[in-house]
């Protein structure tokens, strides 16, 4: 259920973002979602890709650090208090979020957020529990293509 | 036939590495005899030496025991630059078989000259050098040392061959290449700089091949300072035994000194090269044990004999006997050279006490560049730091810890504060020689 996210060291400064993604284009690798975080001298980008394997091998070969991460991806409703609503189960569940964004399709009447948590596995299973819809990788790739 | 017993016995030695073992009333013998000739042959060829002998009022008989060799004056770098190209030498230029060059930071570089001998001499030292490594005959060496005006490349060539290894002349560069051939000729032995490795380690890394399962058992590197904590990394990352050697051109090039197997020290061939540590304040000599800055005489060198030079490089010598049996003496690894030091408000700095910073934080050394500019007239020191998979977390926060314990790690042993920034990997420019660790724009613009 959880999905594997790349992240990369960026510089913060013009043009850096570019050469990453050039290279894992050029081997045809589907970026499903991305987000960037920075401070005002480096920034880390963060990814979601179709083969996440073949992507990582192809930027270390370019002399990129690369680190993978598990995040979940859950399914909330896409209307006023429905993120509310999804961060309140974690909350109660005192499930500490490291950081979230969304991801770049909505579905229907559904958003899908994508949530790096210090402990995955048991966010999943409350998630699970609380009747949520976890996105699975298989799915999220078919909801894109 | 007795060369090739010796040389493959496990263990054994090879034959040159005879002199490393002699007994030390025999060794100060050599010394002396050799050194009253050195001193007789620049006194009659090279006018600057005899010029300078003359203005104190001695001649070469004023040396009657080795202790005299403290009335002589120093060489020093600049004496090379002053009497460029050929001032020092003192062989006629048709006993001249070999020069060298040194790429001078500033202006014309530094030429060293070789007979026919002094090049024998050389390749003696240096396969002395590879024998003390644990090198035998039948190994094969990747020489990965610059070839060309750079001393490392033929010097090690020569004493690999000297020995009986197999060479490979790769030079440097192409480092894909170089992990390709490291593999496919089952290299056992390799030379280069420390910094120049570690960034093969790191390549070999990124193409998934793994050199602790290779052939490659034997690391020689030199021509550069560098610290424990890299030879450990280095050891454990490509399974080998990382051996320090040590030389410069001005003396002969690479086969000046060299560790053995205990890694504790460099053996100086001081049968050729006759060491001394001086106060580099007052060039009073200081005694065995003491650190300061080494000096060295050539004691068999022809067409350029080097008397009392100023390495600059920082050590001290070790007076207790080597459990590898070795009588001739050792020197402390060189961690600094008063050459390295830059001078930041008022406070001398080692590039090596910012390694030894970064390497406490980190475990291993990251690639790291320090650089120096100036604001508003105040010197400010900005230390870049390539990013490493230890050390990257896919969290901000993470990082921003990593960047304020490397700073503050920094900051504890030189005393200013530092800008640290956490740069891309491979932003900052590898080495294939000398890594340049320091970038002075102080003076720009």
């Amino acid at each position: 259920m959880k999905l594997q996210q790349l992240s990369l060291f960026l510089e913060n400064r013009p043009g850096r973002l570019e050469a990453p993604l050039a290279a894992i284009a050029a081997e045809d690798i589907n970026i499903l979602t991305l987000s960037l975080a920075d401070t005002a001298q480096f920034g880390i980008l963060r990814l979601i890709v179709r083969d996440w394997e073949k992507a990582k091998r192809i930027l270390e070969q370019d002399g990129w650090v690369v680190n993978v991460t598990e995040v979940v991806a859950v399914d909330v409703l896409d209307r006023p208090g429905g993120l509310a609503a999804a961060l309140k189960i974690l909350e109660d569940a005192d499930l500490n979020i490291e950081y979230m964004y969304a991801y770049s399709l909505r579905r229907g009447d559904k958003a899908i957020l994508i949530f790096r948590f210090e402990d995955p596995d048991r966010a999943v299973q409350v998630l699970l529990d609380k009747g949520l819809h976890v996105v699975g990788g298989e799915e999220l790739i078919s909801s894109t293509s | 036939m007795l060369r090739e017993l010796w040389n493959d016995a496990e263990g054994g030695f090879h034959p040159a590495s005879a002199p490393d073992f002699l007994p030390e009333t025999a060794l100060r013998e050599v010394q002396l005899r050799r050194l009253r000739a050195v001193v007789a042959r620049a006194y009659e060829h090279v006018e600057l030496f005899r010029s300078r002998l003359d203005e104190r009022g001695l001649t070469p008989d004023s040396i009657q025991q080795l202790e005299d060799i403290q009335r002589l004056p120093f060489t020093v770098k600049t004496d090379l630059r002053d009497t460029y190209p050929f001032g020092l030498f003192a062989s006629p230029m048709s006993d001249v078989v070999r020069l060298h060059a040194s790429s001078g930071t500033t202006g014309k570089p530094i030429v060293v000259a070789y007979t026919r001998e002094d090049v024998e001499v050389w390749s003696e030292v240096m396969a002395r050098t590879f024998a003390a490594c644990g090198m035998h005959r039948g190994d094969i060496l990747q020489n990965a040392f610059g070839y060309g005006l750079f001393t490392g490349g033929l010097g090690a060539h020569y004493g690999g061959e000297t020995l009986g290894a197999t060479v490979i002349p790769i030079s440097g560069g192409n480092t894909d290449r170089q992990i390709m051939l490291i593999r496919d000729f089952q290299v056992s032995a390799l030379c280069c700089t420390p910094s120049y490795f570690t960034h093969m380690v790191e390549r070999a890394r990124e193409l998934g091949v793994d050199l602790r399962e290779l052939p490659l058992k034997i690391g020689i590197f030199g021509a550069e300072p560098w610290t424990d904590g890299m030879r450990k990394h280095i050891e454990a990352e490509a399974g080998i035994k990382a051996y320090d050697i040590y030389g410069l051109s001005e003396i002969t090039g690479p086969g000046v000194a060299s560790e053995c197997s205990t890694q504790e020290g460099l053996h100086i061939f001081e049968d050729h090269f006759y060491p001394e540590i001086i106060d580099p304040e007052t060039g009073e000599a200081l005694p065995d044990g003491e650190e300061g800055e080494l000096v060295l005489t050539t004691l068999s060198k022809k067409a350029m004999p080097m008397i009392r030079y100023r390495t600059r490089d920082i050590t001290s010598i070790i007076t207790e006997p080597c459990a590898c049996g070795r009588t001739i003496r050792r020197m402390r690894r060189i961690g600094r050279r008063s050459d390295d030091m830059f001078i930041i408000r008022g406070v001398n700095v080692f590039p090596s006490q910012i390694e030894a910073a970064l390497l406490r934080v980190e475990g291993t050394l990251p690639h790291y560049q320090i650089i120096l500019t100036r604001a508003h007239g105040l010197d400010q020191i900005a230390v870049e730091v390539e990013v490493t998979p230890e050390v990257f977390s896919d969290k901000i926060r993470g990082l921003e810890e990593v960047r304020k314990r490397l700073a503050q790690a920094i900051e504890h042993i030189i005393g200013i504060r530092v800008e640290l920034r956490l740069v891309e990997p491979r932003t900052i420019a590898r080495s294939e020689g000398k890594a340049k660790r320091v970038i002075d724009r102080r003076n720009e613009g």
